[in-house]
């Protein structure tokens, strides 16, 4: 009875029974594997466990998160344990957001031939041909808000024929993005120029010198804005 | 694949019912007094039989879970007798445990002050940037609108924190918080902004003004990378798949750097530094009380076991966070957390008939125990209105689709795309269903004791991030934990460099691991414990009771 709950999948080619149902990462922990390269946070936000996989009667080469990827009767798995990807060198405050900075910086981008296996590699399911695009046009706004999702696990990078290195240019373009092109908060500004010249001290001082009771007594006063 | 199954979409078509007469509308907040009855009837704390008294070191008779005082009171993994001290891998002037948030930004600081690149390393266990504050999603809290204040957002987190917070740090918090943005916005942190620059805020549970800025809901993730991309670009070295087991100290009764292990060779290394920031990060792993958790592989407390043999005083070590709303279903996503973003976007918690039983917004300790209430078995006190699910997990509904229906079509998308994509994996489509939630481990509220520059008490010992304790007092508020490393990391690695400057090393020792196994053998410790536990144990039963040490 309870064969109809495992399934096998093939481990880097050998064959385990596991429970249905499981993740990848957690049928490989069942198995018996302590795992230390591909696993991180577990909950599909860190990219340490991209994944690589084969069904039963099916030719295409799937790409995934081990944490967050159901295991299939058949799978034939493989684990990246780390991506060799160069990051060029730079430093933000010397760059210019100019549409040829992410080019100068990885001309690799310019190998691009249109071929889609980055975007069908994605686990976060992003348009990543259209990003390498836009970054070959210099639009680092369209690259930014494209690739903000990425995990940088790498997977787009192993599979690209042209050798680009995905996840380093989409960094580089979200910052260029975030610290040139976004406007400045105003607010903020202000903020800290007033924390500066010391204008919550005396407040913070009352506050700071109350006894539990009267600082309970404030809180409880205070109004919560809707 | 997943879907829900037939009984529980019964409960979501009594969701659907009461949805229209309380979209617009929230019960009032609990008092004070509410408060703490809940608390004491149902927060897992209360438990009297979760924790134990310390028998062992400087926090000796203060009470903390069985789990944390299990790795307290365990002897070392290394032998101090077998360990070449003169043999020095790595000399430097400041040494980082940890490459999460804390511990990036100590590093970013500790060079900004002017220790040298090739002076600064920062070890850690997994890679570079594998950490909590990846996986923080909601948002960081400043005060930086113009109805807002550091003193208010002083006011909120002392009130959160049931009046247990340190107010020195709580104070260098609530006053860094704007420049913490202001250094993110200038390093290209794509925040959440208006077209004029005014930054988008929400409330979070606890606050009393709308000062949650996020980057959709990858907050933490957004600004983690954006951090280790400066780090890199400093050339700050740092050292992959490396934690530290043990901590050094020296002949003039300071810290003066760290052993650390390769996971993958096995071998030890010495690292002698002038400084040392501990910045390792929670305890979610420890799985307190059988919880799941929200946490990263790594978080395993190693931090919290190295300081307390060099003498560092430990705090607030029984209050432990639990995020009210953890994944309850499908089976794949128990335990990961569903930002509090969802509730701040007007989602309401409802129990199996429908009902909205909390304000969507208490302070977490205060919204789990409500949680707990409802799907606690009448027989056991609770009112047993809880959806269950057909692996026997329990749960309340968070009612998804509002956040469209109130904020707009797309917003969910949009706001909360991770979530979004996490469930639609599993034929769970969050803008039309509601999803199934209940208590996850989140948090360690408490910590190493610090003062507000970072300093432990132990010459040479410095601490940011987590792995501290006293800025969030026995409960964090949402958002804090983001600003808390930006915040503390930031001043740890400011008083490293600062310290480092003057510091004079005497010879390395490892005499307080020494001292502190003769603790253990006085208070009859049995052998078999060992810690710091660097990696929890998830290898399947069968494989581990067949496994040999043979190569």
């Amino acid at each position: 009875m309870k064969k109809e709950n495992t399934v096998t999948v093939f481990l880097m080619g050998k064959a385990y029974r596991v429970p249905a149902g499981l993740t990848i990462m957690k049928a490989m922990e069942y198995a018996g594997y302590r795992l230390v390269r591909g696993v991180g946070c577990r909950g599909g936000y860190c990219g340490a466990c991209a994944t690589v996989y084969r069904l039963p009667g099916d030719y295409r080469l799937y790409a995934d998160l081990a944490c967050q990827t159901t295991v299939q009767d058949g799978m034939y798995i493989a684990q990246l344990p780390f991506t060799p990807a160069t990051r060029a060198p730079y430093r933000l405050e010397e760059l210019a957001p100019q549409g040829e900075t992410l080019l100068a910086l990885y001309p690799e981008l310019a190998r691009c031939v249109a071929c889609n296996t980055c975007t069908k590699a994605c686990p976060q399911k992003l348009e990543v041909m259209d990003a390498v695009q836009q970054a070959l046009r210099g639009d680092i706004a369209q690259v930014a808000e494209l690739t903000f999702d990425c995990v940088s696990c790498g997977l787009c990078t192993m599979r690209c024929p042209a050798e680009i290195m995905h996840y380093h240019v989409w960094q580089l373009a979200r910052r260029l993005h975030g610290a040139y092109q976004a406007p400045r908060s105003g607010h903020l500004a202000d903020r800290v120029g007033q924390i500066r010249q010391g204008a919550f001290h005396g407040e913070l001082d009352r506050l700071m010198a109350m006894g539990k009771d009267e600082l309970a007594q404030a809180y409880k006063a205070r109004d919560i804005e809707p | 694949m997943a879907t829900y199954p037939k009984e529980i979409q019964e409960s979501i078509a009594r969701v659907e019912a009461t949805r229209p007469a309380r979209l617009h509308t929230n019960p009032p907040r609990l008092s004070l007094a509410d408060q703490e009855a809940l608390l004491r009837g149902f927060h897992p704390d209360y438990k009297a039989e979760g924790k134990r008294a310390l028998k062992v070191g400087p926090s000796w008779g203060e009470l903390v879970p069985h789990e944390v005082a299990d790795l307290l009171e365990a002897y070392p993994l290394i032998d101090p007798a077998t360990i070449n001290l003169s043999q020095v891998d790595y000399d430097v002037d400041v040494l980082v445990i940890g490459g999460g948030g804390a511990g990036t930004v100590a590093a970013i600081w500790a060079h900004e002050a002017g220790i040298p690149a090739e002076r600064i390393l920062i070890v850690t266990k997994l890679r570079h940037g594998d950490s909590n504050s990846m996986m923080a999603q909601g948002g960081i809290q400043a005060a930086d609108k113009p109805h807002d204040s550091p003193a208010i957002h002083y006011l909120d987190i002392m009130g959160g924190g049931h009046f247990t917070s340190d107010p020195k740090l709580v104070r260098a918090m609530v006053e860094d918080g704007p420049m913490v943005i202001q250094w993110h916005e200038k390093l290209g942190v794509m925040y959440d902004k208006e077209p004029d620059g005014t930054m988008v805020t929400i409330h979070g549970g606890g606050t009393s003004r709308k000062r949650m800025h996020s980057a959709k809901d990858y907050t933490g993730m957004e600004i983690m990378r954006v951090l280790r991309d400066e780090a890199r670009s400093r050339n700050i070295p740092v050292l992959e798949f490396s934690p530290a087991v043990e901590l050094l100290t020296d002949s003039l009764g300071q810290v003066a750097g760290a052993v650390v292990w390769n996971l993958e060779t096995e071998e030890y290394q010495i690292i002698r530094a002038k400084a040392t920031v501990l910045a390792t990060g929670g305890w979610g792993r420890l799985h307190i009380q059988g919880f799941p958790t929200t946490n990263h592989y790594g978080a395993t407390a190693d931090g919290l076991v190295l300081a307390y043999r060099v003498g560092a005083k430990l705090r607030d070590l029984d209050a432990v966070q639990y995020h009210p709303t953890g994944a309850a279903y499908p089976e794949q996503l128990v335990g990961l957390l569903i930002t509090e973003k969802v509730r701040g976007l007007s989602a309401q918690p409802l129990n199996r008939e429908g009902q909205l039983f909390v304000h969507p917004l208490e302070p977490r300790d205060v919204e789990s125990a409500a949680f707990i209430r409802e799907c606690t078995p009448v027989e056991h006190g609770g009112r047993g209105l809880g959806v269950v699910t057909p692996t026997g997990m329990v749960g309340v509904w968070l009612d998804t689709p509002m956040v469209d229906m109130i904020h707009g079509q797309g917003t969910f998308q949009r706001a909360l795309s991770s979530i979004y994509r996490m469930y639609i994996r599993f034929d769970i489509d969050p803008t039309k269903e509601p999803i199934l939630v209940y208590p996850t481990l989140h948090y360690q509220n408490g910590g190493v004791v610090m003062d507000e520059n970072g300093w432990t008490g132990i010459p040479g010992l410095f601490a940011g991030g987590e792995v501290e304790g006293g800025v969030h007092g026995k409960n964090r508020l949402m958002g804090n934990s983001l600003l808390d490393f930006n915040v503390f990391g930031r001043r740890a690695g400011l008083a490293a460099a600062a310290w480092a400057k003057q510091a004079r090393l005497g010879s390395l020792t490892l005499a307080h691991v020494e001292r502190f196994v003769r603790e253990l053998g006085e208070a009859q410790v049995p052998p078999t414990r060992r810690a710091p536990m660097l990696l929890p144990e998830y290898r399947g039963e069968k494989a581990l009771a067949r496994m040999v040490d043979l190569l």
